[in-house]
């Protein structure tokens, strides 16, 4: 684990930055020195966040189209651009969990809008700002956050399971597109977490048996050093 | 969505204009299979800000709309000058909209969330200096919210923010869509580089481009910032080196690479002003050919197409776009214009 990096240049981009795993990525990339703006939908979330991280919140709903390009024109306009994308805002679906043939189609496209559509729209919008941070050789890269529930056919997951299905072979196509473009897009499954979103979903799971979200932040920070050019390139870049 | 006003990709015409004067009608979507391997194609990758604003002047309480035309100082981030206009909307042709209530230095204006202040009225009634209240990202968050993108008369439908961003949009700067880059996709890009034609871009808050007022249109193009990265003055070199063309998507590229050429051809990197016009007699320094919408003489862009050919092959051209019924506006088609060497420049 890299505990003393400095990421001072580095910017990025996340959704869902006021909880779980979010919350623990904005925290963590903005204490090691990136520049760091997040997405979420309460305001009063935002502002907290915001005041103790230091980093730049904007309010708004990933599942709403009429949201996407503002989000990605604040994201682009307060960073200067951007090298990393983390889709990391998720719906589960129906709550309490259902069986699919008790799902709603409303709560099935509810979870398609945010967990794929959104993830898609956003990831477009900035598609250009990405490329040209690839193009000055910053690299650029999208953390897109999925789930075991993508692979596994777990009963009740049905709605989130598509959706992060889809999610996932978005992903791998789009990561096979932009290559020559300098564009990396990884699938990352954080594992069962702690979080409100696991709470939602199961409720009466033995927390300790979860995984502390601060893990998994570090592990996918590690996972994007790795996946980005060193470092000296993008403190060169930072005057961009 | 896609607009219905938006050409559908594959039905758009490229008008070629070959430097001795021969042109071809072709598909746009042909665009990947022009140019030879070693030609550099470069773009302006400006994202494009909602910048038109609905509010009240707050000394009179009337209705306004501004449009955020030029910045004003790169490092004053909320000061901008911006065209007024009194209550009314795109519907209404600019030339025809009602003036703004007479403004002075001081006077506050109330757009949404956002607050701005009058700093100077310039020398025509509707061209102020402004300034927004609050930090940049409050002005940001505050456009993002109540800004929406210039209108045209002719568009009937309202344009989004996902109309006017071109597909290689990155740093939000411009105040209206450098719309050349319209006519580029990614499949296009990755032609070209399976083909080893070169792509980089630059970055140029491309302004208003005509307002339809000709008094108003005689201060255009304000003067834009730009910014050239390291790495795009890296491969304009070697495409000198190798005696390959230079290819600019749009006028704004033009613009920028003149800006920052040296005597000697080469170009500066960074930050950067372009000011004035290139027009009939600019010496061209840097770029070898444009691709461009099709403007109308008079128009600042078409005045810049006039450092490319001479009037007589420009006229041609002209004609040509109108007996193929090419199509004028912000999403219509497009015409490559390579420069005349000054052996086929004629008199007009």
């Amino acid at each position: 684990m890299q505990a003393n990096i400095d990421l001072q240049g580095l910017r990025v981009g996340i959704t869902g930055g006021t909880s779980g795993l979010g919350l623990a990525l904005v925290r963590q990339l903005a204490e090691k020195g990136a520049s760091v703006t997040f997405v979420a939908r309460t305001a009063a979330n935002v502002g907290r966040v915001a005041a103790e991280t230091g980093a730049y919140g904007i309010v708004a709903d990933i599942g709403k189209k009429e949201d996407i390009y503002p989000i990605a024109m604040q994201i682009s306009a307060n960073l200067g651009g951007v090298d990393v994308l983390i889709n990391n805002a998720s719906s589960l679906g129906p709550v309490p969990l259902a069986l699919l043939a008790d799902t709603e189609c409303e709560e099935l496209e509810a979870a398609l809008v945010v967990n794929v559509l959104g993830v898609f729209r956003l990831t477009k919008a900035l598609f250009g700002a990405l490329a040209a941070s690839a193009r000055e050789g910053r690299g650029a890269l999208v953390i897109n956050i999925s789930s075991d529930a993508a692979v596994n056919a777990y009963p009740g997951w049905g709605a989130y399971g598509a959706s992060k299905a889809a999610l996932a072979h978005l992903t791998a196509i789009w990561d096979s597109e932009s290559n020559p473009d300098g564009i990396r897009f990884v699938a990352f499954d954080p594992g069962d977490m702690d979080t409100p979103l696991h709470a939602l979903a199961l409720p009466d799971a033995d927390r300790s048996t979860l995984k502390d979200p601060e893990l998994a932040a570090a592990e996918i920070i590690e996972k994007m050093l790795d996946a980005l050019p060193s470092h000296d390139a993008l403190t060169a870049g930072a005057h961009a | 969505m896609i607009a219905a006003y938006r050409l559908d990709r594959q039905s758009a015409r490229l008008l070629v204009v070959e430097a001795d004067g021969t042109m071809r009608d072709l598909p746009r979507a042909n665009l990947g299979t022009l140019f030879d391997p070693g030609d550099l194609v470069v773009a302006n990758d400006a994202a494009t800000f909602p910048a038109s604003l609905h509010g009240t002047h707050l000394r009179c309480g009337k209705t306004i709309e501004i449009r955020l035309a030029g910045w004003l100082s790169a490092s004053a981030p909320v000061r901008f000058l911006v065209i007024v206009f009194g209550s009314g909307d795109h519907r209404t042709r600019t030339e025809d909209r009602l003036p703004p209530p007479a403004l002075s230095s001081g006077d506050r204006l109330q757009l949404g969330p956002l607050e701005a202040r009058v700093e100077r009225v310039l020398d025509h009634a509707r061209l102020v200096e402004l300034s927004f209240e609050g930090t940049r990202a409050a002005m940001f968050a505050g456009l993002a919210q109540h800004g929406r993108p210039i209108q045209y008369a002719h568009v009937p439908e309202p344009l989004a923010l996902w109309d006017v961003w071109t597909r290689i949009a990155a740093r939000p700067v411009a105040f209206e869509a450098p719309s050349a880059s319209f006519a580029l996709d990614w499949r296009t890009l990755q032609a070209w580089r399976r083909r080893e034609i070169g792509f980089a871009t630059l970055t140029h808050a491309a302004g208003i481009s005509s307002t339809g007022d000709p008094a108003l249109d005689s201060h255009l193009p304000f003067d834009e910032p730009y910014h050239i990265p390291e790495c795009t003055v890296a491969q304009v070199a070697r495409a000198q080196l190798r005696g390959s063309r230079i290819i600019a998507i749009g006028t704004s590229v033009v613009r920028a690479l003149e800006a920052a050429a040296n005597p000697d051809g080469s170009v500066r990197a960074g930050d950067g002003i372009a000011t004035g016009r290139i027009a009939c007699g600019t010496p061209l320094r840097v770029v070898d050919a444009i691709l461009t919408g099709v403007h109308q003489p008079g128009e600042s862009h078409f005045e810049l197409l006039r450092a490319f050919a001479d009037d007589g092959l420009l006229a041609s051209a002209s004609t040509a776009l109108t007996a193929c019924g090419y199509r004028a506006h912000e999403f219509g088609d497009s015409m490559l214009l390579n420069r005349q060497p000054p052996l086929y420049w004629r008199e007009p």
